[in-house]
């Protein structure tokens, strides 16, 4: 008796038969897909941006004033330049990346290699000039005073351009000592004393006539942050907590907590996709290097990791305009 | 593999949509600085007329980088729009209910907000 055996199988049937409706390998369409459910991520971000950001709108940080400095400039205001110099890094990085999958698909390796490194480069160029721009923030500039409920106070000379608190806070010779390990409970630690007493800079403030305050509230007609006239400052001054110098996760000198906050996830966010992309990159330039991919016959990596590098500049682009620009 | 060998190569198109990108971004980055007072002290749907701006040159910017760098352009019809169409649907959606609940706070709190001490 025979068997009958269905020897006329149609391998590709199971697989999904001839007709590829999106035409893509398995890999590059999956990559796709991932940077679709990325970009929901990061559009999950800006958009709690986007709401905070409208809920306090009369009392946003500008971030003109607080995005100023350039490396080896101090004391030179320069809104947005080095951020656009970063921006600027990050289209090139992309266009070398694109550059090596052009050549990839020519099987040029020599030419791979080259624009995959400069490519790598590119990405580290970034990744530092972002660590500059978070070490720049969390220092700080200019220093305020924190109120009871949590407000800002900034201050001002008559010209209404912010000054620094050492401009004028008054030291007294009091010292308040820096609890330390070796000087006190070997289990407990102090975070850092601000450079000043909340006494020192009321003190240097009364004894500066020219000097007043500014808070958070904006005006919405000029878009430039009300000026409190010096009769009424002790007013607020009265009400001060602490001293506040740079940015973190509890407290900003800029303004609102929460602006920080953003700042901190959304760019460390993107960061972390930034450097995992350089990652990514060496694995492949080195395997271009032993001729992986000459032997396969193809450079489709290259241009997957590549769509991956060009996401990562997409969103650069979307958290440019809506951190730095608007 | 004769695929490759006939692929003729982009890098024309590749540095003509860098300066593409250059020039955007450039025009962004003086209309930032400059924040002229027409566009910057208007108000057109709750927002001034810069920010609409910043938004289609992004989009803009968006356009070039996703069709000619990651190469939308060449795939098929079928994929660039479950990406496309998906992401922008969502997207817009998302955006536009959480900037509405987020104006909608303002109204309640905003008034509550203590600016006298």
């Amino acid at each position: 008796m025979e068997v009958t055996t269905a020897t006329d199988t149609n391998h590709s049937t199971w697989d999904g038969g001839e007709n590829k409706p999106l035409g893509a390998s398995y890999g590059k369409m999956m990559m796709w897909f991932f940077i679709l459910s990325d970009a929901l991520t990061f559009s999950g971000f800006l958009g709690a941006y986007g709401l905070t950001r409208f809920k306090f709108i009369e009392s946003w940080p500008i971030a003109d004033e607080v995005f100023t400095h350039v490396p080896f400039l101090h004391g030179v205001s320069a809104p947005m330049y080095y951020v656009a110099f970063m921006t600027f890094i990050l289209i090139f990085s992309s266009v070398t990346m694109v550059l090596a999958v052009d050549a990839g698909h020519q099987m040029k390796q020599k030419k791979v290699t080259t624009y995959m490194f400069l490519t790598i480069i590119g990405g580290l160029i970034f990744l530092s000039s972002q660590a500059w721009e978070w070490k720049t923030f969390i220092k700080g500039e200019y220093g305020a005073l924190q109120l009871n409920d949590g407000k800002i106070i900034q201050f001002v000379d008559k010209t209404g351009h912010q000054i620094a608190l050492e401009d004028f806070a008054v030291r007294s010779h009091k010292e308040r000592i820096q609890h330390t390990k070796s000087n006190g409970l070997w289990f407990v630690s102090e975070s850092k004393l601000p450079p000043f007493s909340v006494n020192e800079v009321i003190n240097g403030f009364k004894s500066n006539p020219d000097i007043t305050i500014r808070t958070e509230q904006l005006n919405l007609e000029t878009k430039q942050k009300i000026i409190i006239p010096r009769e009424k400052a002790m007013g607020f001054l009265n009400n001060a907590k602490a001293v506040v110098k740079g940015a973190n996760l509890k407290v900003n000198e800029y303004g609102k907590t929460a602006f920080a906050d953003f700042f901190f996830f959304i760019t460390g966010f993107h960061g972390f996709h930034v450097f995992s992309g350089v990652l990514i990159n060496i694995i492949i330039f080195f395997n271009v290097i032993i001729g992986t991919y000459q032997r396969r016959g193809h450079y489709e990596m290259v241009e997957k990791v590549g769509l991956y590098w060009h996401f990562v500049d997409l969103v650069w682009v979307f958290v440019f305009t809506f951190f730095y620009l608007i | 593999m004769t695929n490759s060998q006939e692929h003729i190569s982009h890098t024309k198109l590749i540095w003509k949509v860098f300066i593409i990108l250059s020039i955007i971004t450039a025009v962004e980055v003086f209309l930032g600085i400059d924040k002229p007072d027409f566009l910057y002290l208007t108000s057109f749907i709750g927002t001034n007329l810069l920010n609409i701006i910043f938004i289609v040159l992004t989009l803009v910017k968006a356009y070039y980088i996703t069709w000619f760098f990651m190469h939308m352009a060449d795939e098929k019809k079928n994929l660039r729009r479950a990406v496309v169409w998906t992401a922008v649907f969502l997207i817009a959606y998302l955006a536009t209910l959480l900037l509405i609940e987020g104006g909608y706070i303002y109204d309640v709190l905003g008034p509550l907000t203590k600016w006298n001490y």
